[in-house]
């Protein structure tokens, strides 16, 4: 089969670790059908994001500089993307299934006019044909999909594919001239929320906090634990429409898709949506103090009582552990 | 400003879902249809765009014949006029932004909101094709619509990972609606009764012209894996020592 292509994401130059998912799931297909994987990076200025995908196990990172790419813009991307995909032949294209992948991808496939699966987490061979899964209702059934037509786009979920290996051999770089037209649009402004932590998507811990919580002044005791943890924090829907939380820390499925290695779910009762973002955590710990409550079901470690009192306990048995 | 809005039927989010027994789709005897709750928030804010500017706000949908319930729905929230392209369930996100485009251009819309996903296949893909079907610029993931003093330009604020951003959009312009946008009306009962009178423009989607193959097939549904869990704890004391030595986490 032809080449595939995986789109880097990055923030303002910043590699952004997700891409290592989406080599998996591209070289996952390579395996399958054939054909090698290449990168491309687009942006200004972004050499040292290049340098980081040439280390993930590619074949060869194209990249595509210029100051209309300094700032991301769907328009301009896809647009991009579509040019490099019909100059040298590409079979398949992958990116992440986050904000920049969700937005760019279905772009490109009406450019292309070319199958685009979202969200993928798996991907088969069935004879000849090619089998793709997918989460679909919240998560709560997983479809077997099948594409038509070239090139085959694919979202992945970067929690379902383990990540490449960083840092290896490094591939080649090699430039490539690439139009931008933005096409009506302008990058205006970004409010970055600004954090100490590590991102939701790549932290090893998270401390997630949900109705329980009860006013945002009470986070201040989530953050606590967080930082002993070196923790991200997360927080249900619920959460967040009472505004004790910013919305990019939501975990669902209308939000972030999460699989730490510990996932602390604190007052948060378990709605489906909330679980199909984080029932992929390998760990999971629940604090509430309704015993009937859904979390309990996918928890590994279910506690029934107060988080205020189970918390603070939490967080002297930490120091204890640390001074120890 | 004349804004069209589109709409999908889905089955009841509140409704626990359940995979027929061959895997051959999601059983929906006995589960009701709703409007899918991003594309309520479009309606919404079509309806507020429209009590600022003026205007028209017109819902589209394609689906069998019963998708006028939904569609009745919208005009009770308050929308002018409703299209209705029939056809059947099977289609694809690259046919529904074609068919869609073709009622675009028909009515001369100068703004096409819709939610960011459907809550039943979760694609989050026709927004996006549809602006490039149509050559339109697109914000995607909506959480605050701003207008220029000329109406001529739109500035979008986007929910993304890490924040906000906010791009700014020339129309006509394709938007997709996140959660935080607003918070949909309820129909009341004189915006029901007149909704029996408006006008559903029913267009079968065979004389649109539009190639309607599914390219991406849904082959066949089965249940997540299972968690198992339930494993309970008495206290912080245990959870701490399990973590520990059992999970091996801390």
């Amino acid at each position: 089969m032809a080449d595939i292509l995986v789109v880097v994401e990055h923030q303002d130059g910043v590699f952004k670790k997700n891409t290592l998912s989406v080599v998996s799931a591209a070289k996952a297909l390579a395996g399958l059908s054939g054909g090698e994987v290449d990168a491309l990076v687009l942006g200004d200025g972004v050499a040292a994001v290049a340098d980081a995908a040439a280390g993930a196990g590619v074949r060869k990172v194209l990249l595509g500089e210029g100051a209309a790419f300094a700032k991301y813009l769907a328009v301009t991307f896809a647009g991009a993307v579509a040019q490099v995909v019909k100059e040298k032949g590409y079979g398949a294209v992958f990116a992440p299934a986050s904000t920049f992948g969700k937005d760019f991808m279905p772009r490109l496939s009406g450019l292309l006019d070319a199958p685009l699966a979202s969200d993928i987490v798996g991907l088969e061979k069935d004879g000849d044909a090619l089998r793709v899964k997918r989460p679909m209702y919240a998560g709560n059934a997983i479809g077997t999909v099948t594409l038509t037509g070239t090139p085959f786009l694919f979202t992945v979920r970067q929690t379902a594919f383990d990540p490449a290996a960083p840092g290896g051999a490094k591939a080649p770089v090699e430039t490539v001239a690439v139009a931008a037209e933005a096409g009506g649009t302008a990058f205006v402004s970004r409010a970055e929320t600004k954090s100490e932590r590590p991102e939701l998507t790549e932290a090893r811990v998270i401390v997630s906090a949900g109705r329980g919580i009860k006013a945002q002044e009470n986070f201040k005791l989530v953050e606590e634990l967080a930082d002993l943890l070196n923790a991200a924090i997360g927080a249900s829907r619920a959460a967040v429409d009472a505004g004790w939380a910013p919305n990019d820390w939501q975990v669902g499925q209308t939000g972030k898709i999460v699989a730490p290695e510990l996932y602390i779910a604190l007052g948060i009762s378990g709605a489906i949506q909330h679980l199909a973002g984080m029932k992929d955590s390998k760990v999971i710990v629940a604090v509430n103090k309704d015993e009937e409550a859904p979390i309990f079901q996918v928890a590994d470690y279910g506690l029934v009582g107060d988080l205020f009192k189970a918390v603070p306990e939490m967080i002297a048995e930490l120091k204890k552990l640390k001074s120890a | 400003m004349k804004i069209l809005v589109a709409i999908k039927p889905v089955p009841n989010p509140d409704e626990k879902v359940k995979i027929k027994g061959d895997g051959s789709g999601i059983v929906l005897d006995n589960i009701k249809m709703v409007v899918n709750p991003f594309c309520e928030i479009a309606v919404e804010e079509a309806l507020r765009i429209r009590e600022k500017l003026t205007g028209e706000v017109v819902v589209v949908t394609i689906g069998p014949k019963e998708t006028e319930q939904q569609v009745r729905t919208a005009l009770a929230m308050g929308a002018d006029r409703a299209v209705l392209v029939e056809a059947g369930t099977d289609l694809d996100s690259l046919a529904v932004a074609k068919v869609l485009a073709k009622v675009v251009a028909d009515e001369k819309a100068d703004l096409v909101l819709m939610g960011k996903q459907s809550v039943d296949d979760d694609n989050n893909q026709v927004g996006q094709i549809l602006a490039a079907v149509l050559g339109w610029p697109q914000a995607t993931f909506a959480s605050k619509i701003e207008f220029a003093a000329d109406n001529k330009k739109a500035n979008v604020t986007r929910e993304v990972d890490g924040g906000l951003e906010t791009i700014e959009v020339a129309l006509p312009a394709v938007v997709t609606t996140d959660l935080r946008l607003n918070e949909p009306r309820y129909a009341s009962l004189p915006g029901i009764m007149k909704a029996k009178k408006k006008e559903v423009k029913v267009v079968p989607v065979a004389s649109l012209g539009v190639d309607t193959a599914p390219r991406v097939k849904v082959l066949s549904y089965a249940p997540p894996k299972q968690r198992a869990g339930g494993g309970r704890v008495a206290d912080v004391a245990e959870l701490m020592s399990k973590l520990k030595s059992e999970a091996k986490v801390l």
